[in-house]
C-alpha cells in the first residue's frame, strides 16, 4: 500500500507545519489551547511518520518491488535482517527515519518536561516542527521513498558492504545520535526566543544531550568494528568524510557536556553554550548532508542524489536564524560570574573546550577542503591521514591530560601548593609508567609513549578519585566497603559515571596507540597451499582453499594454520564474498584474537589466483581489542550519568512550584 | 490509491485531526485562554532559587571534596567562606522577596499587612 505510506507522509507535512504556525502564534500571542493543540499535532505527526515508516518497512519484507525503493535496495535473496535494514540503507529510507525518531523525540521530550518547564515547552514546541518541517517537505516533494513502477521479477540487492550485523546498529546509532542532538538545540532557541535563559533549558536537556551523544559514540565505534572486521583494509578508522561526519558533532557535544557544568556550578559560559548546541545541532545536520547528498568521495556515500542544495539551503538557514536570535538575546546571556583563576576546575574545563572545539574545527577544514579547492580550483585536494594525525596528537594528547586533571582541581581557585599535593600520586605513576615502558622497548614511537604515560597518569587520578571518595562515604557511615562505594556512585551519579567515561577514554587511547604505533605489518606474501609465513611471533601455514554457496554470495575462503613458537593455536580463514545480484565482490577479512596479550592476528587474502594461490597481507595488532572493551566501559559510564535522579526531580518540581510556573497539561 | 489505502489513509488524517482539535473540542468556551507567563517577581524568585541552589550544592560538593582530600585544609578555608556568604546572600533575598510578595498579596486583598498588624 505505498498510497497509504504517501498519504501518512502528507499528514505529516501538514500537522509539523501547523505545529509549526500554531505553535508560533501561541507562545506569541499567549494563547493555552492553541498551545496545546500545536503540542498534539507534534506528538500526531509521530504517529502518521509510523504508519509510513510501518509502510515501508512491510513493503520491504514483502518484497513489493513495485517501490522503486524497495526494488533498489534489497533482493529475494537478502536475508530477512538485511532486507529490514535496508530501511536506512537507502536515502529516501534513511531521511523517513530521521522524521521518525525527530517527531519521537520532540513528542518525549516535550511531554517528560512538561511539569517543571511548561512555559518553556511553548516554544520548543514550534522549533522541533521547524526542523521536522523540512524533512517531511523533503520526503513529500524531493526524495519520496514510495515512489512506484511496475514491478520487476527482483531488485538490485543492498550494498555488500552494508551486508553485516553491525550495519543493523550503526547507521540507526547514529541516526538517534544526529536527531538527538535536535532536542537541546529546540530547548536552547526556545529560552532564547521566550527570554527564559535560566539554567531549565540545560537541564531538560542534558540527559537528552548525554544520550545522543552516547549513541553517537556507540555508533562510530560500532562503524569501526564493521570497518575492521568488513572493509578489510587492516584498520578501523581512515578519517573518512562521512566518518568525520559523525565525530564532529560529538567533539561539539562533548565540549558542551563539560561547559554546561560550568554555567550550572558558577553561572558561567552562557553565550558559549549557546553556541556549542547551535553548532551540534548544524554540525549534525551537516553530517546527514554528507552521508546522504554524494558530496563527498566515501565508502559511506552510497548515493548520489538531489538534495544536497536542499540540506545546504537549511543549514544555513539555521545557523542564520539561531545566531541572529542569540545576538539578539546577549543582553540577557551576560555571566554574573567571572573566571577567578587559571588554575580552577572551570578553568580546566575551559581548556578541555578550546582544545575540543579546536580539533573539531581542524577535522571540519579538512572535511570542506576537498570541496572548496574543487569549487575555487576545480581540482579537489584531499588532506590525507597524517594531516588528521598530526593534529590528533597537538590537541588530542594535552585533551587527554586534562582529562586527568580537571577533575582533581577545585572549583573557583586551587593553590599551588595543594595543587602538588594532588598530582604528586598520579605524576609518580605515569613517570614509573614511563620510564617501564621505556625500558619494555616502547621508546620506538614517543607519540605511543606518550599517549601510555598520559594514560596512566588519568586511570591513577581515576583510582585515587574512587578509592578517596569510598573512603570518604565508610566513614560518613556507611556499613560495608561495598556499601560505601555504590552510595558514592549513586549519590553523584553524574560525577563519578563521568569518571567511568574518562576510563573508557583511557582504554580507547591506549587501544588506538597500541594498534597504530606499535603494530606489526608483514609485507604482502604470496602462498601456495603448503607454504608457511612469519609474523610478529606467528607462523601461518597456508593449508588450502574452499569454496561455499551462501544464502546470497559465494564464499571463498584460504584456512590458514596459526602456530606461536612452534604450538599449534588453532586456525583462521580469510577470503572474499561474490555477490551475484549486486555483482560486487567483498573482502573477508581473518581475525584470531588473543585474550591473554589483548591483541589481534590480522589476515586479508588481497588477491585470491584460480591455481589456489593467495596474496596474503597479515598485521599483528597489540592492544586493538581495548578499543572495544572501551565501547562497553564507556556504554556503562553513560548508563550511570543517564540514569534519573529522583532528589533532582523533586527539587525542580518543587521549585517551578515555589515560583508557580504554569505545568502544561497532559 | 486503492480503497483500502483511501479508507485507512482517512482514518489517519481524521484521528490527527481530533487530537489537534481535542484541546478546543474539551474546553469550547474556558474561564480563560492564558498560558499564564511569568511575571517579572516569579523571573526574579526564579533567579534566587536557581542561585540558592547552586551556592548550597557548590557547598556541599566542597565539603565533600574537603572529606576526600581533594581540596586541602588551605583551599578549603579559602573557598568556604565566600559559598556560605553566596548562600546566605541568596537565602536572604528570597526571604525578602517572600515577604514582599506577602505584603503585596495582603495589600491586594485589603487585609492590614503584618507591620500594621503589629503598631496597631
Amino acid at each position: 500500500m505505498p498510497e497509504l505510506g504517501h498519504a501518512a507522509l502528507l499528514v505529516t507535512l501538514g500537522l509539523v507545519l501547523y505545529a509549526l504556525g500554531a505553535g508560533a502564534a501561541a507562545a506569541h500571542l499567549g494563547r493555552r489551547r492553541l498551545a496545546h493543540s500545536a503540542r498534539n499535532a507534534l506528538v500526531a505527526a509521530f504517529f502518521s511518520t509510523l504508519v509510513a515508516a510501518a509502510v515501508l518497512v512491510t513493503a520491504l519484507v514483502r518484497h513489493d518491488f513495485s517501490l522503486v525503493y524497495v526494488a533498489e535496495h534489497t533482493s529475494r535473496e537478502l536475508p530477512t535482517w538485511y532486507t529490514i535494514s535496508a530501511f536506512w540503507g537507502g536515502q529516501e529510507g534513511s531521511l523517513l527515519l530521521w522524521l521518525l525518531v525527530l517527531t519521537g523525540f520532540g513528542a518525549l521530550a516535550v511531554r517528560l518536561n512538561r511539569r517543571w518547564a511548561g512555559d518553556l515547552i511553548v516554544w520548543v514546541v514550534p522549533v522541533f516542527a521547524a526542523v521536522a518541517t523540512f524533512f517531511a517537505f523533503l520526503l513529500v516533494a524531493v526524495a519520496n521513498p514510495f515512489e512506484t513502477q511496475p514491478a520487476p521479477s527482483d531488485g538490485a540487492g543492498l550494498n555488500p558492504s552494508l551486508q553485516n550485523p553491525y550495519m543493523l546498529a550503526h547507521p540507526p546509532l547514529l541516526y538517534l545520535g544526529y536527531v538527538g542532538l535536535t532536542v537541546p538545540f529546540a530547548f536552547a532557541l526556545a529560552a532564547l526566543l521566550s527570554g527564559r535563559t535560566d539554567e531549565r533549558w540545560l537541564i531538560a536537556t542534558r540527559r537528552w544531550t548525554l544520550l545522543a551523544w552516547t549513541a553517537l559514540g556507540v555508533g562510530q565505534l560500532l562503524g569501526a568494528h564493521w570497518a575492521y572486521v568488513e572493509v578489510g583494509w587492516g584498520g578501523y578508522y581512515a578519517w573518512d568524510p562521512v566518518e568525520n561526519a559523525a565525530l564532529m558533532p560529538w567533539l561539539a557535544a562533548t565540549a558542551f557536556l563539560h561547559s554546561v557544568m560550568i554555567q550550572e556550578k558558577r553561572g558561567m559560559l552562557r553565550i558559549w553554550n549557546m553556541v556549542l548546541v547551535i553548532g551540534a545541532f548544524s554540525l549534525s545536520l551537516f553530517g546527514t548532508f554528507l552521508t546522504r547528498s554524494g558530496v563527498v568521495n566515501s565508502i559511506h556515500s552510497f548515493t548520489q542524489s538531489s538534495i544536497g542544495p536542499w540540506f545546504l539551503g537549511f543549514i544555513g538557514v539555521t545557523v542564520g536564524v539561531s545566531l541572529a536570535v542569540l545576538f539578539w538575546r546577549l543582553p540577557l546571556l551576560r555571566s554574573p560570574t567571572r573566571l577567578e583563576s587559571p588554575f580552577s576546575r572551570e578553568a580546566a574545563f575551559l581548556y578541555n573546550n578550546l582544545l575540543l572545539l579546536a580539533l573539531c574545527l581542524t577535522i571540519l577544514w579538512g572535511v570542506v577542503y576537498p570541496l572548496l579547492s574543487e569549487a575555487v580550483r576545480g581540482e579537489s585536494v584531499v588532506l590525507g591521514r597524517s594531516y588528521y594525525d598530526f593534529f590528533l596528537r597537538i590537541f588530542g594528547l594535552p585533551l587527554l591530560l586534562l582529562m586527568g586533571m580537571g577533575p582533581l582541581v577545585a572549583w573557583r581557585r586551587a593553590s599551588f601548593r595543594s595543587l602538588v599535593t594532588t598530582f604528586r600520586w598520579p605524576t609518580l605513576v605515569a613517570l614509573v609508567a614511563g620510564v617501564v615502558l621505556i625500558l619494555l622497548g616502547s621508546g620506538s614511537s614517543i607519540p605511543g609513549l606518550v599517549t601510555y604515560t598520559f594514560a596512566s597518569f588519568v586511570g591513577a587520578t581515576i583510582v585515587i578519585e574512587f578509592a578517596r571518595g569510598t573512603r570518604a562515604r565508610k566513614a560518613l557511615g556507611a556499613t560495608s566497603w561495598l556499601g560505601a562505594f555504590t552510595s558514592l556512585i549513586g549519590r553523584n551519579r553524574r560525577r563519578y559515571g563521568g569518571y567511568v567515561v574518562h576510563a573508557a577514554i583511557v582504554l580507547l587511547a591506549i587501544g588506538v596507540a597500541g594498534s597504530s604505533a606499535f603494530q606489526t605489518v608483514a609485507p604482502d606474501t604470496k602462498l601456495r597451499p603448503g607454504q608457511s609465513m612469519r609474523v610478529g611471533g606467528y607462523t601461518l601455514r597456508y593449508r588450502q582453499l574452499t569454496q561455499h554457496q551462501g544464502a546470497n554470495a559465494l564464499e571463498e575462503r584460504a584456512h590458514l594454520a596459526v602456530l606461536r613458537g612452534g604450538k599449534p593455536l588453532g586456525s583462521l580463514a580469510a577470503g572474499k564474498n561474490a555477490y551475484a545480484v549486486e555483482q560486487q565482490v567483498s573482502n573477508e577479512v581473518g581475525i584470531r584474537t588473543d585474550w591473554l596479550r589483548l591483541e589481534d592476528l590480522f589476515v586479508i587474502a588481497d588477491q585470491i589466483d584460480p591455481n589456489g594461490t593467495v596474496y596474503f597481507r597479515v598485521f599483528v595488532k597489540p592492544l586493538v581489542n581495548l578499543i572495544w572493551i572501551a565501547g562497553i566501559v564507556f556504554v556503562l559510564g553513560s548508563v550511570i550519568t543517564l540514569w534519573p535522579d529522583a532528589r533532582e526531580q523533586r527539587r525542580l518540581v518543587s521549585r517551578s512550584y515555589e515560583v508557580g510556573i504554569p505545568a502544561a497539561s497532559s | 490509491m486503492t480503497a483500502a489505502a483511501l479508507v485507512l489513509a482517512a482514518l489517519l488524517a481524521a484521528g490527527c485531526v481530533v487530537l489537534v482539535a481535542l484541546p478546543f473540542l474539551r474546553e469550547p468556551d474556558p474561564e480563560s485562554d492564558d498560558l499564564g507567563e511569568l511575571d517579572e517577581a516569579e523571573r526574579q524568585r526564579l533567579e534566587l532559587l536557581e542561585a540558592r541552589d547552586r551556592a548550597l550544592t557548590a557547598l556541599k560538593e566542597l565539603e565533600f571534596d574537603h572529606r576526600t582530600g581533594t581540596v586541602s585544609d588551605e583551599d578549603y578555608r579559602q573557598l568556604v567562606g565566600p559559598l556560605r556568604r553566596d548562600a546566605a546572600t541568596a537565602l536572604q533575598a528570597l526571604e525578602r522577596e517572600r515577604g514582599e510578595a506577602a505584603a503585596d498579596e495582603d495589600v491586594r486583598k485589603g487585609r492590614p499587612t503584618r507591620e500594621r498588624t503589629l503598631s496597631g
